[in-house]
């Protein structure tokens, strides 16, 4: 197995690291899934459970100027590394002012991703840190656990409101209730709506948008104006708006009937 | 005592106090002729730390009363930093601060002369004591480094702020290298490890070998770093060799600093292997099965912390053995140039060009750290006297 990949320019780093904080805030062990086009970052904490899980797709071209690897076997072409997600983030966080930053797989006593930053330096030497991040090379009998989630179709699919704004109302609901309810319907309207025995607040958003519905039966059935209603937990929704550093050009919020 | 610092050498004395905290819990405050003394010392005697105030620093500075001996106290440290604790306040509305030793009254007392005519009085007891001493001679060390604080600050950035101790050493090509220190007892739980590499140029004076390396408190050594950085002086280290204090100091006309922290050394399991001659040249290349069996170290060793509390010379026994130094092959992982491009990352065996994380190999034995003779100059000692003995 080897991977060795290379990343010069400030903008692609910069989404890099806050990919990677994103990751951190979600959870404390993530799963990294190199391949030859394409980075993954993977959480799968067991949905019954209520945890988040979560898949992350980045198009190594997108951020590397040289990326190369060599899976497990030339069939399973992959590398599966599982790791603490604040190592990775800590580490970039030091290459702020990078001229030049490697990730490579190492083995120094144990396997190692070694991301190693030379430093912009004012002076004529060169500076450079190194961080060896210790990873679990994850065998190839736990794969299948780890692919791509599919997303069934949705009762109701809308467009979510600008994050922050969403961010802020939840927080302030946290404080009230332990459930969020949330209802959106195929008009572009979503509430969020929280109910206890003394009060009962409701957020009220319109005009979102909604992307188009994979089967066209499904929308024709349905009402435009009913309501599709989750409860979820508020703390978890929160965990996951909270992490939410990189700019979204939209965010889909599908509801799902088991 | 009587002595009264104005304007932003109020601030000063602050930080001064701040970094004194990061090491002992209680401050030993001693007026001299060269000045005023603060000193502390940590509860396992692994760091001393001492700030010299020259009488110029204080506007006006009175060592004792003629005719009277000069009074020496003792103060927890928490109580005197508690009039120090706002560094902003204190350089926003402090304009004086006067500090008296009284014989008679039995407490310290400190004034802090604010703006719009408050006045905050603070009465300290403190306790007498003999006068806490360290026997250092930055002089004996043969190995030296001098940089500006902001280089040694920028080096340190990126280790975490809980990180316990790290090593600092000379790495190929005159570079200096930091690297976090893991204990290899908690290897359960594997942690980064992130390693720091600078040029010499960045120095104000390198006088150390390559492959020379130390490994000391990082926490107490931020706290020397932190004044020094604000204060905008260049900080010194000398260094011996492992498990030799290293002496971390600081200087300008009116102050000077000493932090005097202990370091690690290993008992070296084999010391056979010491001795083979490969491994006092330095090697252009480390060879692979190079790598020592890692559980033969034995880190808990406190007494290899302690600063030598020994007042015999002829003690030299208990600081152990031959301490190690960085094994010949010590070098930063991307050195200008290196060969680090062409490594191959599938053999399971150790990575060419990297050092061997944890365990340290000397280059240096018989040379500086030969048990046999006393060392030349005065060894660190701290002795605090006990009460009723000279």
């Amino acid at each position: 197995m080897k991977f060795r990949a290379k990343l010069v320019d400030a903008a692609c780093l910069n989404n890099f690291t806050r990919v990677s904080n994103m990751i951190a805030k979600l959870a404390k062990t993530c799963t990294l899934r190199i391949s030859p086009d394409k980075l993954n970052f993977i959480l799968s904490d067991k949905v019954a459970n209520g945890g988040v899980s979560m898949w992350c797709e980045l198009e190594q071209e997108n951020f590397f100027s040289e990326f190369q690897m060599e899976g497990v076997s030339a069939e399973n072409n992959a590398i599966y590394l599982e790791l603490t997600s604040e190592n990775l983030s800590r580490a970039l966080k030091t290459a702020q002012n990078a001229r030049v930053l490697k990730i490579k797989l190492t083995n120094k006593h144990f396997p190692c991703l070694t991301v190693s930053i030379e430093l912009l330096s004012v002076s004529s030497s060169s500076r450079v840190v190194t961080h060896d991040i210790p990873v679990k090379v994850i065998p190839r009998k736990l794969w299948k656990d780890l692919q791509e989630p599919t997303v069934p179709d949705a009762d109701v699919s809308i467009y979510l409101p600008v994050l922050k704004t969403m961010k802020s109302i939840v927080e302030k609901m946290k404080n009230i209730s332990n459930h969020l309810i949330i209802e959106a319907n195929l008009n572009g309207e979503l509430n969020l709506k929280i109910e206890t025995e003394l009060v009962c607040v409701t957020t009220h958003f319109k005009d979102l948008g909604n992307p188009p519905l994979a089967s066209e039966n499904a929308s024709q059935d349905r009402n435009s104006e009913q309501m599709a209603e989750v409860h979820i937990d508020i703390r978890k929704l929160l965990q996951f708006l909270a992490g939410q550093q990189v700019n979204p050009t939209k965010a889909t919020c599908s509801k799902f009937a088991f | 005592m009587k002595c009264l610092v104005t304007g932003s050498n109020v601030k000063v004395l602050g930080k001064a106090v701040h970094s004194l905290s990061r090491i002992g819990d209680e401050l030993y405050l001693e007026p001299l002729e060269d000045g005023l003394s603060l000193r502390t010392v940590n509860s396992s005697r692994s760091a001393y730390a001492c700030f010299l105030f020259a009488p110029l620093f204080f506007q006006q500075y009175q060592a004792a009363i003629p005719g009277q001996d000069p009074l020496r106290c003792k103060i927890l440290m928490k109580s005197f930093l508690s009039v120090f604790r706002s560094l902003a306040m204190l350089e926003k509305t402090v304009e004086k601060c006067c500090i008296s030793l009284n014989g008679r009254s039995s407490r310290l007392v400190v004034q802090l002369y604010c703006k719009y005519g408050v006045r905050k009085t603070h009465n300290l007891s403190f306790q007498d004591c003999e006068s806490l001493q360290a026997v250092f001679d930055p002089a004996v060390c043969p190995h030296v480094l001098c940089a500006p604080a902001r280089v040694l600050g920028e080096a340190v950035l990126p280790f975490p702020p809980a990180l316990a101790e790290v090593t600092l050493g000379i790495g190929r090509g005159h570079r200096i290298i930091l690297r976090s220190y893991q204990e290899e007892a908690d290897s359960t739980v594997k942690a980064m490890v992130t390693e720091m590499s600078i040029g010499g140029e960045d120095f104000q004076q390198l006088q150390a070998q390559e492959g020379v390396a130390i490994t000391f408190c990082l926490k107490e050594f931020r706290g020397l770093l932190s004044f020094a950085e604000s204060a905008n002086l260049s900080l010194s280290i000398y260094f011996d060799g492992p498990g030799r204090p290293a002496i971390f100091a600081i200087k300008d006309s009116l102050l000077d600093g000493h932090f005097v922290l202990a370091t690690l050394s290993e008992p070296d399991p084999h010391p056979q292997d010491l001795r083979a001659p490969e491994l006092q040249q330095p090697a252009p290349q480390l060879q692979a099965h190079s790598t020592p069996h890692l559980d033969d170290f034995a880190l808990d060793d406190i007494d290899s912390y302690m600063i030598a509390m020994e007042t015999t010379v002829g003690s030299e026994g208990s600081r152990t053995l031959p301490s190690t130094s960085l094994s010949p092959g010590f070098q930063p992982h991307c050195s200008p140039g290196s060969h680090s491009e062409e490594e191959d990352d599938t053999e399971p065996s150790t990575v060419p060009g990297t050092p061997p994380p944890k365990k340290f190999r000397s280059l240096f034995f018989g040379s500086i750290l030969a048990p046999a003779h006393s060392p030349q100059g005065p060894s660190p000692v701290l002795a605090e006297d006990s009460e009723g003995e000279g």
